[in-house]
């Protein structure tokens, strides 16, 4: 099964070309270009990691973050910007980024990090799997 | 270059002042305060002088209207004793008993026994003719009947001569009375008395050496020997006082300049005139001996007001100086922390500003790649695959590029952290790298593999690694040459040294390289890069030292401390 991201940045000319070039490498990704837009995608799709921008008009990357991770606590951030300080990065990690990556990026450094990602989530599901069959199990008296 | 333009402009740059404004300040308050603390001493000093100097004529006057007083008393008690016992002699005795030798004789010698200074006797009858006399001399039978004193006897009853050498060819004086007795033939007796009689009365006045005291009669013929004058019947050079009731005192110059208190009383006994000199001492040098105290006072005053007045004038000027100093030093300080504080905020954000755009042009270039690199052979895929490889390429330069600018950003926050020195050193020589390929300046490094990381500020370690750095850039010629070194100096030291091959620094000018606004680059420095390296490099906790030799080039060492930590543990 492919791997499935969520772009989010207000560049369109930067997120129309890398997702390009990621589903080129075997991903399934779906962009959008603003933090209110990706909190609604998120609602409707299961994502493996989120690749979220810092600097965007209206909601700012930080918030957007936040807004996600209530809605899904189990969601895959990495941080993609070019306004990379080490303030910024400090404060994104505390609020539950995995990553904090510094335009331009490699591509291969990117997608090596949103692997990374999916198989985190895989196995934050799968835990959650066992810990629901067994609450369910319990219940039922087995 | 000059060494003289650059402590001008140093002074210059103090709060727009010229140097010459200190130097003035000191020479002011010297004069003003040397001023009011001598004059006040000064008049004190003149005004005692004068008072003393009043004091001192006074007193001279005073001495020498003494001597007069006591002097004419005497002669004149003196004289006129004598005259009274020839005056009894004359009227107790008569003619014939006179006559006698043998009586006259007796008379002589209770004369001397009483009184003294007798030295002979005689009686002259009305006719002039010497009948009797005793006395030393063989003067009997000789006539007085032309001479002038004989005249005077006759006339007045009594004769009192000066001192003359007459027939006895010795200074001496002769008091003549005339037998008064009514109805008795007219006789006199004529006593001859010694000079040296006079002259006892003047010892007798123990004069100091200053003094001198004698007796002249009316035509300047000294009467007594005189110190300065000439001896007795010498006619001394003296104006003839005119005659006076009691006595006068003068002071008047003499010809050698000399002062002299100069006073004169007519005896009335004699027709002799009592003068009394006394010589005046240097008045100054009398004040010197009389007030040495007050000038040893005086004078140790004068040298202690003096010493302290400049002591402290010196003192005064060299803490405005330095304090205008430290005021323009912390004004530029701010001026110079605020520019870079701006100038690092623009750079983060031009920094910013360029990332995105670099962002797409390597995403783009990347898709081109990607799709070139995919699609089957055709004919110019190398090429195209090239093309994106050297548009990624440069992407990547300009992303190390912003990186710089953005740590160059970050330098103002001041937070410890653990650096390692030769990332950093490496990273603020990457400034100047394009200026060290234009002018072939070989930096060489010297870095062992396992020199310990420090802990300390980031930003000001790149600032004073970029001073030092600059500093040698613009040291060295093209072609130049600049060592970096960095070493574990001992535990807890590690040592950076810049070293360039430039011109070197004089011993003078090596004096003052960390003094704020000490500049050898002329219009160009601000004087400031190496006193705020300096204090940055204290502020961190390390030193700074230099070693320069004029023609082989300048090194700066900076030392720091660090902890040693087990980098496992």
């Amino acid at each position: 099964m492919a791997i499935r991201v969520l772009l989010v940045d207000d560049e369109e000319d930067f997120t129309e070309v890398l997702s390009e070039r990621m589903m080129t490498r075997g991903l399934e990704v779906d962009t959008v270009d603003n933090g209110t837009d990706g909190i609604e995608m998120i609602k409707k799709k299961w994502y493996d990691a989120i690749v979220l921008d810092l600097a965007m008009p209206g909601m700012d990357g930080i918030e957007t973050l936040r807004e996600m991770l209530k809605e899904n606590p189990d969601l895959q951030v990495i941080l993609l910007t070019g306004r990379a300080t080490i303030q910024k990065s400090v404060e994104a990690v505390k609020e539950g980024a995995v990553e904090f990556l510094e335009k331009p990026v490699d591509i291969e450094t990117l997608i090596s990090m949103i692997t990374e990602a999916q198989k985190k989530k895989a196995s934050l599901f799968e835990k959650r799997m066992e810990e629901s069959v067994a609450g369910v199990m319990k219940k039922k008296g087995w | 270059m000059n060494q003289n333009q650059t402590e001008s402009k140093s002074d210059a740059l103090i709060s727009g002042v010229s140097p010459m404004r200190y130097r003035r300040l000191w020479r002011f308050s010297i004069i003003i305060t040397l001023s009011v603390s001598l004059i006040p001493l000064m008049i004190l000093a003149i005004v005692n002088y004068h008072q003393d100097q009043k004091a001192f004529h006074a007193e001279n006057r005073y001495t020498v209207s003494q001597i007069l007083t006591n002097t004419k008393r005497n002669l004149e008690s003196v004289i006129k004793e004598r005259r009274s016992a020839l005056t009894l002699i004359v009227s107790e005795q008569s003619f014939d008993e006179l006559c006698s030798e043998a009586r006259l004789t007796s008379t002589l010698r209770n004369l001397k026994k009483s009184f003294g200074g007798f030295v002979d006797l005689g009686l002259i009858n009305s006719q002039g003719n010497q009948l009797n006399y005793v006395g030393p001399y063989n003067l009997e039978g000789k006539n007085y009947k032309d001479q002038e004193w004989f005249h005077e006897v006759c006339l007045r009853g009594v004769y009192v001569s000066d001192v003359f050498m007459g027939y006895r060819n010795f200074p001496h004086f002769v008091i003549a009375v005339k037998n008064e007795k009514e109805g008795v033939a007219d006789f006199v007796l004529r006593a001859t008395l010694d000079m040296q009689l006079l002259n006892q009365e003047i010892h007798s006045l123990n004069l100091d050496r200053y003094s001198d005291a004698f007796l002249i009669n009316r035509n300047n013929v000294l009467q007594t020997p005189s110190l300065h004058y000439g001896n007795v019947l010498d006619t001394a050079d003296i104006e003839v006082p005119p005659q006076v009731r009691n006595r006068e005192v003068i002071e008047e110059s003499t010809e050698s300049g000399e002062r002299i208190t100069f006073g004169y009383a007519h005896i009335n006994e004699a027709p002799v005139i009592v003068i009394a000199t006394k010589r005046l001492q240097n008045p100054f040098r009398y004040w010197l001996s009389h007030r040495s105290s007050l000038l040893w006072f005086l004078v140790i005053s004068v040298i202690l007001i003096v010493i302290f007045v400049f002591y402290r004038a010196t003192w005064m000027v060299n803490r405005l100086r330095t304090s205008d100093m430290k005021r323009a030093k912390a004004l530029h300080n701010i001026e110079y922390t605020s520019k870079m504080a701006t100038i690092g905020r623009m750079a983060a954000s031009v920094a910013h500003e360029i990332n995105n755009p670099l962002a797409i042009i390597n995403e783009k270039a990347g898709l081109l790649k990607d799709i070139a690199g995919f699609a089957p052979d055709f004919p110019i895929k190398d090429k195209t695959l090239n093309l994106a490889d050297s548009i990624l390429n440069s992407v990547d330069r300009c992303k190390k590029v912003t990186h710089r600018l953005l740590g160059f950003g970050r330098r103002m926050e001041t937070r410890k952290e653990l650096i390692d020195l030769e990332h950093l050193m490496k990273e603020v020589v990457g400034f100047l790298g394009k200026e060290a390929e234009h002018r072939n300046i070989e930096v060489q490094y010297n870095i062992p593999k396992d020199v310990p990381t420090v802990e300390n500020d980031r930003g000001q370690l790149q600032q004073i690694f970029l001073n030092l750095v600059n500093n040698a850039f613009a040291a060295v010629p093209d072609w130049g040459k600049i060592e970096i070194s960095i070493e574990e100096y001992n535990d807890n030291t590690i040592a950076v040294t810049v070293k360039d091959n430039g011109s070197g620094i004089s011993k003078d000018n090596l004096k003052h390289i960390f003094e704020p606004f000490y500049s050898t680059k002329g219009e160009f420095g601000t004087g400031l890069g190496l006193s705020i390296t300096h204090d940055l490099v204290s502020k961190l906790g390390g030193k700074i030292a230099v070693d320069s030799k004029l023609g082989e080039g300048t090194s700066f060492s900076i030392t720091l401390p660090f902890e040693k930590t087990d980098i496992l543990g």
